[in-house]
């Protein structure tokens, strides 16, 4: 869709099927623990009922195609859990930006120490 | 062999979350199979129950695909699209 008007119409940044791509990179590669936590807290939210895996992918696709190319995946997967769980009323932006700051006067070593 | 029921995959670009491949927007293929219904992603993804919907299994030929780039026309792809995204259609020119 070359000839589209506007950003607005045409495929969508994330639809890359039946596009040009490189090689498939087959590596494997081990998880950290925090992405580890970030898989099961998706696993936990979405049983409990507060959004579903449709939504995960509509927030991602709405991050667009920067966060695609600056962030690692499980980054996004947060990003978007945050999102999806503050629309779902589990807890305001002030709730999360007090916890945050809670955490962050924890010192820098505190994640470091837990992850052991 | 039973005759084939073409669909035309709606060949809309909206905005939002939608679970039709852009790569076969527009095109032709056969049912397969029926699935579900199952709850409409599109609207779930927003936070709503989703309309429960037939989910086809359209089988579409690399030629109506890709067109003169297809290096096998005659292979096939399937696709499962939910039933509001198809029409129904007369069979493609291309075999």
């Amino acid at each position: 869709m070359t000839d589209a008007p506007t950003t607005f119409t045409g495929r969508r940044w994330h639809d890359m099927g039946g596009q040009l791509a490189g090689p498939v990179p087959t590596d494997e590669h081990d998880f950290a623990l925090w992405e580890k936590r970030v898989d099961a807290l998706l696993v936990i939210t979405s049983s409990q009922g507060h959004f579903t895996v449709d939504g995960l992918r509509r927030v991602l696709e709405d991050m667009g195609e920067e966060a695609f190319e600056t962030m690692t995946y499980y980054e996004r997967w947060i990003a978007s859990i945050n999102q999806n769980l503050i629309e779902a009323g589990v807890y305001s932006t002030a709730e999360l930006a007090r916890k945050m700051s809670d955490i962050a006067a924890r010192g820098p070593t505190y994640g470091e120490a837990a992850s052991d | 062999m039973t005759e084939r029921r073409f669909m035309r995959v709606r060949h809309d670009m909206p905005p939002g979350h939608v679970r039709t491949p852009a790569y076969l927007r527009g095109k032709t293929g056969w049912i397969e199979r029926t699935l579900g219904p199952f709850p409409n992603p599109e609207e779930r993804a927003y936070r709503h129950e989703g309309t429960p919907l037939p989910l086809m299994r359209v089988r579409f030929t690399m030629a109506e695909v890709w067109g003169e780039a297809a290096e096998t026309p005659t292979d096939t792809i399937d696709a499962e699209i939910y039933a509001h995204w198809l029409e129904p259609a007369e069979a493609p020119h291309a075999p």
